[in-house]
């Protein structure tokens, strides 16, 4: 009895002791125990991010390097919706956010609306200003208040395969009208598709519905309570119905984005173009298009237009710095957000190998950058010919602070339309009444 | 017992009370200091995140204006909610297709292997169960691959007769390419619980029966499925619960076919994306909720259906 008494009572006293090591709270991402890089100036004071560049290690590197005053901890926890969702998991739960943290400009409203991000134009914007054009300031911007530093744009082209063209004796077509034309001549000849719809990325819609003339949401942050949601204005309209046509007619597929699948189909040559930004040659390199006997058999034009007259540029992607609500020196990981990314070096080894399209004007209007001979694209010029002039005449757009819910509705209603189930007009009507009324329940007025 | 009884009858009854009493106390104590690591890790592991999750059904939180009570406001807008409703009767749908498809291989394959007893059988019986012991990731990532246009084998195997591939992936055909990789994956392991279950008969009912004229096929259909019945129940609840709470599969291949399995494709897939991707806690765990009484009316339906054959619960 005794023996049982004294067992029952180590049982339990285990149990409790590990109870109580499940609620000793875990800091997660401000714990700068488990960093990724090395830190060797252990004495400085330490300031954690989360990234998901492919050269971040070397970045981080190159930072903490050059500087005294504080280290960085980076965390690579996934890339965009990935790191997305945990980084809204630690808004909710109020802790566990790094202090600095890479975000999509379309993303910044987002997350800015619920109070997690910090303004950082009394952290040393001044200084830093004249760094970037003022384009680039407005997408990380709310207002008057800047929530991030602009680090990787993401104008868009027409990557193309030159083996393909070559063979169907066709031109790259300068505008959508061209496109379609050109798409049906290869098709007749019995080549390939010359693009792809992927449900997957209604970015790129959404990018190609602001070339036409949309402007999905308009927000103004002195009267937060109130958004402007337009989904299906004509111009919105059109586009769906256009790419929705090129589908049911075969000129293009319908697969999703960003899976073996589609990169298996890129690399065999299923697809004669690829609409797509800038960072889309070096996500393909790393993803294994273009290597071996595929080398130098792509190329880039500038993206087709509406209205050759009235050329419009858009954008995919890019990324910013922001700091987190939730950093407790505010100061440092602004100092942090401001430097990292923007040493030469950092930079240098960003555009060689086109992770990123920088866009600080210390790269940007590098003649090196400029004129570099994108190996990628057989030795063309991109940058010069497709991609800077692109960025120049981007205008900047205003996202929605409910981007993720706007992005999950239009992956829908863009499927049903890949479906046949509806037509482009009628995707843009659904999605439009589907965002409104969310709009609706978390509290906007919506015009 | 009878010893016990004798023994005490000679003591004064107040004494006997006090001394029962003193012993009821200790035993009771005893009981709690046993009972107790189990309900502590019962009550914070169970039941206070459900009682928790509870709580934040109650409430709505919106960007603008903040966090609200609201009562049931979730559960009417969840009942009304068609990316909910269109989760639930997809695997409504999927249960009432996939359960019985499920559970006929399973029993068929039981008691084939039941009545052949070779070595080949007991081959056979690893390899069926096998799939089982694959985790449920890598049993979709690999359907997933398999069902690929671009490298899968389908592709080759019906070129070979000049036709084109079905798409397991695409809108069309994303229920029979679930169907398959969830039959593949559990009807070896319903086939062990009834294997098993077969295994427990007594064989005297076997020689009984052949005595009175009884084939092989009436021996099954007559002996030994009327008494594997519980087991059957068994896993058909299993099944049914698992079914309508299903997640893994399709949230993986959701990474190869995001536009043919929506973020809102079962309610479990809503829910997670509610909560974890759009940050409405409160919204997810009134859909969680909502499920869970889905869960119980199927299955409470169910057993009442079946209640005079069980012998469990």
């Amino acid at each position: 009895m005794k023996r049982r008494q004294i067992i029952a009572t180590v049982a339990m006293l285990a149990a409790g002791t590990g109870l109580v090591g499940c609620s000793s709270s875990d800091d997660g991402g401000s714990d700068a125990s488990n960093c990724t890089n090395t830190i060797t100036k252990k004495d400085l004071p330490v300031v954690t991010m989360w990234g998901w560049y492919p050269n971040t290690q070397l970045v981080v590197d190159n930072f903490n390097k050059q500087n005294n005053e504080v280290q960085v901890c980076w965390t690579n926890v996934g890339q965009g919706g990935d790191e997305y969702d945990k980084f809204q998991t630690a808004i909710s739960a109020g802790t566990g956010a790094p202090d600095v943290i890479m975000v999509e400009a379309d993303r910044i409203p987002t997350f800015q609306i619920q109070g997690a991000l910090v303004d950082i134009k009394k952290y040393g914007y001044d200084a830093v200003k004249a760094n970037y054009s003022e384009g680039a300031w407005k997408d990380v911007s709310v207002g008057d208040a800047v929530y991030g530093v602009p680090v990787d744009g993401g104008p868009m082209g027409m990557i193309y395969r030159k083996d393909i063209f070559d063979k169907y004796k066709v031109t790259p077509p300068k505008t959508w009208a061209e496109y379609e034309q050109t798409a049906q001549k290869v098709k007749d000849a019995g080549g390939p598709l010359f693009g792809d719809l992927g449900a997957n990325v209604p970015a790129v819609l959404m990018a190609l519905q602001i070339q036409k003339g949309a402007t999905p949401f308009t927000f103004d942050p002195a009267q937060p309570k109130s958004i402007g949601v337009k989904l299906n204005d004509q111009a919105s309209k059109d586009v769906l119905d256009y790419w929705g046509g090129l589908a049911k007619k075969g000129l293009v597929g319908t697969q999703d984005q960003f899976t073996p699948e589609y990169i298996s189909g890129v690399i065999n040559g299923n697809y004669a173009t690829y609409i797509s930004a800038a960072w889309a040659p070096g996500y393909l390199t790393g993803a294994g298009v273009g290597k071996g006997q595929d080398t130098g058999k792509f190329a880039v034009a500038p993206l087709p237009q509406w209205d050759p007259a009235n050329p419009v540029q858009v954008n995919w992607g890019g990324s910013a710095f922001s700091v987190t609500k939730q950093a407790k020196k505010p100061e440092l990981a602004a100092k942090v957000a401001y430097g990292l990314y923007a040493d030469k070096e950092s930079l240098t080894d960003g555009w060689t190998n086109q992770i990123i399209f920088p866009l600080n004007l210390t790269a940007l209007k590098d003649p090196a950058f400029i004129d570099l001979k994108v190996a990628f694209f057989d030795g063309q010029q991109a940058n010069k010919e497709v991609y800077v002039p692109a960025a120049d005449a981007y205008q900047g757009v205003s996202y929605a602070p409910f981007g993720q819910y706007y992005l999950d509705a239009m992956t829908k209603q863009v499927s049903e339309v890949i479906k046949g189930s509806v037509t482009g007009s009628q995707a843009a009507d659904r999605l439009q009444e589907d965002v409104a009324k969310y709009a609706k329940e978390q509290g906007f007025t919506v015009q | 017992m009878t010893v016990l009884t004798e023994k005490r009858e000679p003591r004064t009854q107040p004494k006997t009370r006090k001394i029962r009493g003193k012993v009821h106390l200790r035993e009771h104590l005893m009981g709690w200091f046993f009972v107790g690591p189990f309900g502590v890790v019962f009550l914070a592991f169970l039941i206070a995140p459900l009682g928790y999750a509870l709580y934040l059904s109650l409430f709505q939180k919106k960007l603008i204006g903040g966090t609200s009570f609201v009562l049931f406001d979730n559960y009417v807008k969840a009942f009304t909610d068609p990316s909910f409703l269109s989760g639930a009767w997809f695997v409504i749908r999927f249960s009432l297709v996939s359960i019985p498809l499920q559970i006929i291989l399973a029993l068929a394959m039981a008691l084939i292997l039941d009545a052949v007893t070779t070595l080949f059988a007991r081959f056979s019986r690893l390899m069926i169960f096998l799939p089982y012991a694959i985790p449920t990731v890598i049993g979709a990532v690999m359907w997933g691959f398999l069902y690929s246009k671009g490298f899968g084998p389908l592709t080759d195997i019906f070129g070979l007769f000049g036709a084109t591939a079905p798409d397991f992936l695409g809108s069309n055909l994303i229920f029979y390419g679930l169907l398959n990789v969830v039959t593949w994956q559990w009807a070896g392991y319903y086939m062990i619980i009834l294997y098993a279950a077969l295994q427990g008969i007594d064989p005297t009912l076997y020689e009984a029966a052949r005595m009175d004229g009884a084939g092989r096929w009436q021996v099954a259909t007559r002996i030994k499925i009327p008494l594997i019945a519980p087991a059957l129940i068994l896993i058909l609840v299993f099944s049914l619960i698992g079914t309508l709470q299903f997640f893994n599969e399709p949230q993986i291949l959701r990474y190869l076919a995001a536009g043919t399995i929506g973020a809102d494709f079962t309610p479990n897939m809503y829910a997670y994306q509610q909560a974890f991707s759009l940050a409405n806690f409160n919204y997810g765990s009134a859909i969680s909720f909502a499920l869970g009484g889905i869960v119980f009316i199927c299955v409470y339906a169910f057993l009442f259906f079946t209640r005079k054959r069980r012998s469990f619960l």
